[in-house]
């Protein structure tokens, strides 16, 4: 128990952290190594939960292809340089996006705080595949087996027993994904040829280069009373 | 009943929420096209790991299969938001968020 | 076998469709003969379908091909009913037509919009064929808008003349008081029935409220008069000569104007259940249009407007069959009219070709020699109109005559006095066009008693002649000449149908084909008047029609070619003037009428585009204000969308704070 909490603290802050470089960062680069950092922290925190197999896949692709095809972009286009952020041309964007950001971390964890844990959220309680085999799906009371239930369980285990948990997961992943989901995951198979094609027509140069027709100035002179409007109480 | 994993679900779900808002917020804030795409990834990020916790708390796999959709649609949307900064640099180099506003009342 | 009966109406529509799209580059000859190819593929079929319509149980078939209007209890079908009575409208519909449009070939040749005009010719057809198959009040409704939104195109066909697009538009507008009135006669059948199909409503007509039934029978009626040009909504159809000739065969003579009288005979069971005087009404609009019509053709200069009040009078003809019970007979009488009255329109098609668009009869004389084949059919549909036995009009317009004598001798005594003026106007035009001296050069005599080209101010505006009407000075010498196989070849078929169609009904015997073969149809048998006369006793008025006819035609040939009566007797100026109604109707809708519309303008105006223009204005004062909403900055948008996500959650928190 005192490991996971410990794990989870350090990554938290790990996590904290790389997202606020993704936002200050001046340089797209520093961005993208703050993402890395973020994405890493949310991996161990994936496999602190027992969720081995997302913890793997949240590494391959999240950092080993996501962000690296980001920098690969940043690199060929050349936009490595650092963008101004001591001006905000569009008035009062700053100030909406701190107090939006703030109603949202208060109404997100508020919501998941109001009453009990979640089910106000999720809608649903009901134990129906169980991540770790042999829970009873209600406890002693008749109440639906709750995250501490699990919990308790799992560390009543003996040692093979809990590292085993860890081939089950990703065992039972495979198993619902190709029955339960079996539809689902073949039209993202679709779904990906199609943005691959997608993506190449679009990066694709054209044979008659037509300029983008040259726009007036960015001038900010019509945008302003909207963005005042971000005082918007949750 | 253990209070401390409660509380440590519980400080999932928080930090999740807090990744998210960072997120949005960076969306907002930056200019830069390529940052504001990381930036969607940042909140991506975040509901998958609200997820996992509630895959955790309710003992239901179905959270971690959707997290798996989640990663699939989102490289999926990073290759089409990337064609599209690379076709937009090609005919405006260096062109911001701001710059790309056609389509307009 | 039968569900091929969707085909009739389907060979136009693509006949249309193609000329529609590809009319301009198919061109000049092909488009028509693509267009007659389509029609008379349709007439095969429907031949074909006749052949196994006499092999079907109670000679009746219904198709309903897919559901068109599923509104809850309103249910409406694109569907078929092909009984004997629209078997034989289709068949003599489709064949005329055919014949009709390879004359069109020949006549339109060299016109620059040759193959506009084919499109809406098959498209006309496709309507008519629509209107007659359909199984329900609405299909036919859908064709009979089609049929007069057809008509109103070709009359106003060469719209360049003034005169042209305003008969469009008179026509237009009087058919409209009559589709008022089918319309309000449907909204009420379903109302009274919660069905529009024919199989579903006239088997209960009997059952039904008699106020009701007369209302909705009245109701239909007055789309019939509309359509069919009766009193007093008849005012359209001899402006409607201003189409090109082979239009007014078609649709206003043939077919189009004879779809009130088929729509009396198919509902004829709620006819049937309404109150006594409703036929009475029928059978008096009937007698008073065929005499009017009449004594306004006895006038004319113009061939086409005498063939067209003649039309008008013979339509009478079948609404007194229609209103004396004689359903088999006005059916009878609309296929031999549809026979002769095509032939004569199609004759006078050939005159005026052969006169270089000369329509004044006043200026023809002495054709006969010149245009042997146009006189010798043209001779042959005018003994079938005036009522000589053998020919086809004798026995329809007899056996008229028999049903209105059973309803009451004034109406016979009316009927056979229309047949006498028929006689006469008849004979009248065949002496001036084709006997006597040649007069193609001369001016219209200004002192005569008609004088149609210069009153075309107030009088109706006319013909295709007008379209010409510059030519006549450049060419001084006329030369009248017969016209090509295009046009003779139908004129001769139409003739030998014209002569003999007339034997597929005779009163005697077991030779009354038609009336036994329309007994299928729905009550039509039960409903008809049941005659009281001998045999004897129909050959007595036999030969008192034909006593009849031969004295209008004497009288004609006494005046015209003898010079013995005066011609001032029957060519009355009251009747060049047509009653003056014209005249009439402008000076109504010019005083008080328009007051009344004045009135009514306003309040559209201001009341009703008020509100319409109020909820425009109130859009676009919304829609300015939300435009800058669309600023095109992206963040702008995602600052809006968080702010939505922000507002969900907040919806969220109510629904948990509240439980």
């Amino acid at each position: 128990m005192g490991v996971q909490i410990v794990v989870f603290a350090v990554c938290a802050i790990v996590a904290l952290l790389g997202a606020l470089g993704v936002v200050f960062a001046r340089n797209p680069v520093h961005s993208a190594l703050g993402l890395v950092a973020t994405l890493f922290a949310i991996a161990v925190l994936f496999v602190n939960q027992n969720a081995q197999f997302l913890g793997v896949v949240q590494v391959i692709v999240y950092t080993g292809a996501i962000v690296v095809l980001i920098l690969f972009v940043i690199m060929l286009l050349g936009v490595d340089t650092d963008e101004d952020l001591d001006t905000e041309p569009l008035l009062g964007q700053r100030w909406a996006a701190v107090i939006v950001a703030l109603l949202l971390i208060g109404g997100i964890a508020g919501i998941f705080f109001v009453e009990g844990r979640g089910e106000a959220v999720t809608g649903q309680v009901a134990a129906l595949a169980p991540i770790v085999p042999g829970i009873p799906s209600t406890d002693a009371q008749g109440n639906p087996t709750t995250a501490a239930g699990v919990d308790t369980f799992v560390r009543a285990l003996p040692a093979e027993q809990q590292q085993a948990i860890g081939e089950q997961n990703i065992t039972q992943i495979g198993e619902h994904l190709f029955t339960d989901y079996v539809f689902a995951f073949m039209i993202t198979a679709a779904l990906l040829t199609i943005a691959v094609i997608g993506a190449v027509l679009m990066a694709r140069r054209p044979k008659r280069y037509e300029p983008m027709p040259e726009l007036e100035d960015t001038s900010y002179e019509d945008v302003d009373e909207l963005s005042t409007t971000g005082e918007v109480t949750g | 009943m253990n209070v401390d994993t409660i509380d440590l679900n519980a400080g999932y779900l928080v930090l999740a929420a807090m990744l998210f808002a960072i997120g949005a917020a960076g969306v907002l804030v930056r200019r830069n096209p390529l940052v504001i795409v990381m930036c969607v990834e940042l909140m991506l990020n975040a509901v998958n790991l609200t997820l996992v916790t509630f895959s955790t708390m309710l003992n239901d796999i179905a959270g971690q299969i959707m997290v798996l959709f989640v990663l699939v649609v989102a490289a999926a949307e990073v290759v089409v938001g990337l064609g599209i900064i690379v076709a937009i640099s090609r005919r405006r180099p260096g062109a911001t968020a701001d710059d790309i506003r056609v389509l307009r009342g | 076998m039968l569900d091929a009966i969707w085909l009739v109406p389907a060979l136009p529509l693509v006949g249309f469709l193609v000329l529609v799209f590809l009319g301009k580059r198919i061109g000049e000859p092909l488009s028509g003969w693509l267009a007659t190819a389509m029609v008379f593929g349709s007439f095969v079929v429907s031949v074909l379908m006749g052949l196994s319509l006499l092999d079907a149980p109670d000679h009746t078939f219904e198709l309903s091909l897919f559901s068109w209007i599923p509104a809850g209890d309103f249910q409406v079908d694109i569907g078929f009913l092909l009984d004997p009575l629209s078997m034989t409208m289709i068949l003599f519909v489709t064949g005329i037509a055919s014949l009709i449009h390879l004359y069109s070939i020949g006549y339109m040749h060299g016109d620059d919009r040759f193959p506009t005009f084919f499109t809406y010719l098959n498209l006309f057809v496709f309507s008519m064929l629509m209107l007659i198959l359909g199984n329900n009040l609405l299909v036919t409704f859908l064709g009979w808008e089609g049929v007069g939104a057809c008509s109103y195109f070709l009359i106003s066909f060469w719209f360049t003349k003034d005169a042209n697009a305003s008969a469009g538009k008179k026509a237009f507008v009087a058919n409209r008081v009559g589709d008022w009135g089918f319309m309000i006669a449907m909204f009420a059948t379903f109302l009274a029935f919660g069905s529009l199909n024919y199989t579903t409503v006239l088997p209960e007509a009997p059952g039904l409220a008699i106020g009701v039934a007369t209302f909705i029978a009245v109701m239909l009626f007055v789309g019939a008069v509309g359509k069919s040009a009766q009193i007093p909504l008849f005012i359209w159809l001899p402006d409607a000569m201003a189409g090109p000739t082979p239009v007014s065969a078609l649709i206003h003579a043939a077919t189009m104007v004879t779809a009130g009288v088929y729509l009396m005979t198919r509902v004829n069971p709620l006819i049937a259940a309404s109150y006594e005087w409703v036929t009475w009404l029928i059978a008096g609009i009937g007698a008073l249009t065929l005499l009017v019509a009449a004594t306004i053709g006895l006038a004319q200069t113009d061939i086409k407007k005498v063939l067209a009040y003649s039309t008008v009078s013979q339509l009478g003809y079948m609404f007194l069959a229609v209103g004396s019970g004689g359903y088999a007979a006005a059916v009878f009488h609309m296929v031999t009219h549809a026979f002769f009255k095509a032939l004569l329109f199609l004759g006078a098609g050939s005159v005026i070709h052969g006169m270089h668009d000369e329509q004044d009869m006043r200026r023809m004389g002495a054709l006969r020699k010149l245009m042997p084949i146009t006189f010798g059919t043209y001779v042959i549909g005018w003994l079938a109109i005036s009522g000589l036995p053998p020919f086809s009009g004798f026995w329809s317009k007899d056996e008229i005559l028999t049903y209105a004598l059973n309803k009451s001798p004034v109406l016979y005594a009316v009927g056979l006095l229309g047949a006498l003026l028929t006689a006469v106007y008849m004979g009248r035009q065949v002496f001036l066009v084709f006997y006597g001296e040649p007069r193609w050069n001369d001016p219209i005599p200004e002192d005569a008693p008609a004088t149609a080209h210069t009153d075309d101010a107030d009088d109706a505006p006319v013909d295709e002649a007008a379209h010409a009407a510059d030519a006549h000075d450049e060419h001084a010498e006329v030369h009248p000449h017969e016209s090509s196989w295009l046009m003779t070849l139908p004129l001769i078929i139409l003739a030998i149908g014209a002569a003999l169609i007339g034997f597929i009904n005779i009163p005697f015997g077991d030779l009354d084909f038609l009336t036994r073969w329309l007994e299928d149809v729905d009550d039509l048998h039960a409903n008809e008047a049941h005659l009281p006369y001998s045999s004897a006793t129909i050959l007595l008025l036999i030969i008192v029609s034909t006593v009849v006819a031969s004295l209008g035609l004497a009288l004609a040939w006494l005046t015209w070619i003898k010079g013995v009566l005066p011609r001032s007797l029957w060519e009355r100026r009251f009747f060049l003037k047509a009653w003056y109604y014209d005249e009439l109707v402008t000076r109504f809708m010019g005083g008080p009428g328009r007051a009344l519309f004045e009135a009514i303008a306003w309040f559209d105006r201001t009341v009703i585009d008020g509100v319409v223009n109020g909820v425009g204005a109130g859009a676009q004062l919304a829609g300015r204000g939300l435009r800058r909403v669309q600023n095109g900055y992206v963040r702008s948008y995602a600052l809006l969308i968080t702010i939505g996500a922000i507002l969900v959650i907040a919806f969220m928190f109510t629904r948990l704070l509240v439980r």
